[in-house]
């Protein structure tokens, strides 16, 4: 594959392209595991999940199996899960507690910063064999920006914050909404599976184009419950104006005027009358702790982002975090948290996880659609021989702003993910 | 009040519900709702939380299972269109409590959903129901459906009545 080229990327003539073998192809996984995942910093989970020394979470992230978790002098660390003698997992539970870490297989055990202490039979081993070798492996690096945990096993990764570049500006905002500056992730995980290629999960994150077609069931029933949805104008398909801009390094965003609700701090008759004082005591808090322009920014845009590869920070009538791993070139693995601000009232946490349910998730009246169409189109991609190109190509030749229907942030991925598929290995 | 309601009247109304929801006879299944009826699906690792702090796949008050009927009804709730097709077993039905008129109510279910290209997919789990005599009919005041999986996973999603 010396001459991979998947993305037609052509300015001049105004064209945009992505060949379909990328998202039907083995090959393309293969190279995508080992130039993508391997290499960019891959999200691993929130601060929140492990609060005390010896707490952990155990899930698998770019294939491996990992652990989550507080070492005994509070800092985070993320092991791979594995024992170091004959590689059987080290933790089979999801969540907990632990002193360390036992191999049930022949009883190795580990403490609680991954080192070797237990060895049952030590002494049948050589004078040479030092345990100090054999703690848990890590991956070359673990960092942490504003509570969401990042990985990367590339030993050369470049620092995590310059790799976030202007996703930072949309972390921040999301975080910026909790009054102790900590956000939590809520209890209750959603995990999935998706019959068809990982980016087009990317693109329908950030898709605005698909709203009105894909989901016309949850804006009649948000219509009905009495919110106002604006007639889109003329020659445009979005309720409200949205931008979509790249933000470097592939991540992307569209960043749109609220018209569904937040629960940081947005009333809509949805929520009800009696929810109206604590939506205005939220608000009111936000005014003073951020000023009334940045609680502007904070409180009335929804902003869909995308952390390239794979993290998807829906900040809107809720803020969930989905994050999704390739199987099979057309299969997928989603993992969906909510997130909310530590030590929010018990009334606006109750509002905010209502109201994800009412478009997100597996029972909601949107996502499930979402899922229909990425698994229609991976049926029609078995015909990638005979129609080989999607289209990428709205708005391309505006010079000025990009709405949130048009397709820069779409191609901001693609553009990224080409660059790392060909670049040297 | 409910002590003319044997487990075996709860049986037979929890088959009639079933062959409802298995018809695909939405309006007539809404009818069997009481007026503060609660339909919930938790996610798979939370099964016994309370939705006001845990995050669930369903929690739908009255007003929002009539807004997912209407929406199911609808052609453009795509993932349904068709509609699938189900089959609902519900066996090991046991009265739990009486407490005036309302019962509770668990049975195992296993939901089978049927899509075009031999895709079968099989819910399995229990049901937690509070049943309620009004005016001598019984209706539904709440109904959860705990599914067993450790995750959702291939189930992908719960997309119809479970």
């Amino acid at each position: 594959m010396d001459d991979f080229r998947h993305v037609l990327n052509d300015p001049d003539r105004l064209d945009f392209r992505v060949h379909r073998a990328a998202l039907v192809d083995p090959a393309v996984l293969d190279r995508e595991m080992r130039r993508i995942f391997d290499v960019c910093w891959i999200y691993a989970g929130h601060e929140s999940e492990v609060r005390e020394p010896g707490d952990f979470v155990t899930r698998t992230i770019c294939g491996r199996p990992i652990i989550l978790c507080r070492d005994s002098g509070g800092v985070i660390r993320v092991f791979l899960n594995v024992c170091r003698h004959r590689g059987a997992v080290v933790c089979r539970e999801r969540k907990g507690n632990a002193k360390g870490y036992t191999c049930f297989y022949h009883g190795w055990s580990y403490d609680r910063d991954g080192c070797l202490d237990g060895v049952p039979g030590a002494s049948s081993y050589p004078a040479s064999f030092d345990r100090k070798e054999f703690g848990l492996a890590s991956p070359p690096h673990v960092d942490m920006y504003r509570g969401f945990v990042f990985a990367s096993f590339a030993r050369d990764a470049r620092p995590l914050e310059e790799y976030l570049a202007g996703a930072k500006e949309y972390l921040d905002l999301v975080v910026d909404q909790s009054p102790t500056g900590e956000m939590e992730l809520i209890r209750g995980t959603q995990e999935y599976a998706i019959r068809a290629n990982w980016k087009l999960l990317v693109e329908n994150s950030f898709d605005d184009y698909h709203l009105m077609s894909t989901h016309k069931t949850w804006l009649d029933y948000m219509k009905k419950s009495g919110v106002r949805i604006p007639k889109p104008p003329k020659g445009h398909v979005m309720p409200a104006h949205g931008v979509g801009k790249a933000l470097g390094n592939g991540h992307a965003v569209i960043d749109n005027e609220n018209f569904r609700g937040r629960p940081v701090a947005r009333w809509i008759p949805l929520y009800g009358d009696e929810a109206k004082p604590e939506i205005e005591r939220i608000r009111a808090e936000l005014e003073a702790r951020l000023g009334p322009e940045r609680a502007r920014r904070v409180a009335d845009t929804n902003r869909n982002l995308v952390v390239f590869p794979n993290l998807v920070v829906n900040d809107g009538s809720s803020v969930t975090i989905r994050t999704f791993h390739p199987t099979a070139p057309d299969r997928m693995e989603v993992t969906a948290w909510a997130l909310g601000p530590k030590a929010e009232s018990a009334k606006a946490r109750a509002i905010r996880l209502d109201s994800f349910l009412t478009f997100y998730g597996p029972g909601g009246f949107a996502t499930p659609d979402d899922v229909e169409a990425l698994e229609s189109v991976q049926k029609g991609l078995a015909a990638w021989r005979e129609v080989p190109w999607s289209v990428m190509t709205r708005g391309i030749d505006k010079p000025g702003e990009q709405l949130n229907t048009d397709e820069l942030h779409l191609r901001e991925f693609w553009i990224h993910w080409d660059r790392y598929m060909r670049e040297a290995a | 009040m409910t002590a003319s309601l044997t487990r075996q009247a709860a049986e037979d109304f929890l088959y009639h519900e079933a062959a409802l929801l298995d018809a695909w006879k939405l309006d007539e299944w809404l009818g069997l709702l009481a007026g503060d009826c609660v339909y919930r699906v938790p996610s798979n690792d939370a099964p016994d939380g309370d939705p006001s702090g845990t995050l669930y796949l369903i929690a739908d008050d009255l007003a929002r299972i009539r807004g997912r009927v209407a929406r199911l009804k609808d052609p453009q709730a795509h993932v349904e269109f068709p509609h699938s097709r189900t089959r609902r077993m519900i066996s090991n039905v046991r009265i739990l409590d009486r407490d005036g008129d309302e019962l509770s109510v668990e049975a195992n279910f296993v939901v089978y959903r049927f899509r075009r290209d031999e895709r079968v997919s099989a819910f399995v789990g229990r049901y937690r129901y509070r049943l309620r005599i009004v005016e001598g009919l019984v209706r539904i005041a709440s109904r959860e459906a705990i599914l067993d999986a450790e995750e959702l996973g291939s189930l992908g999603a719960v997309s119809f009545i479970l």
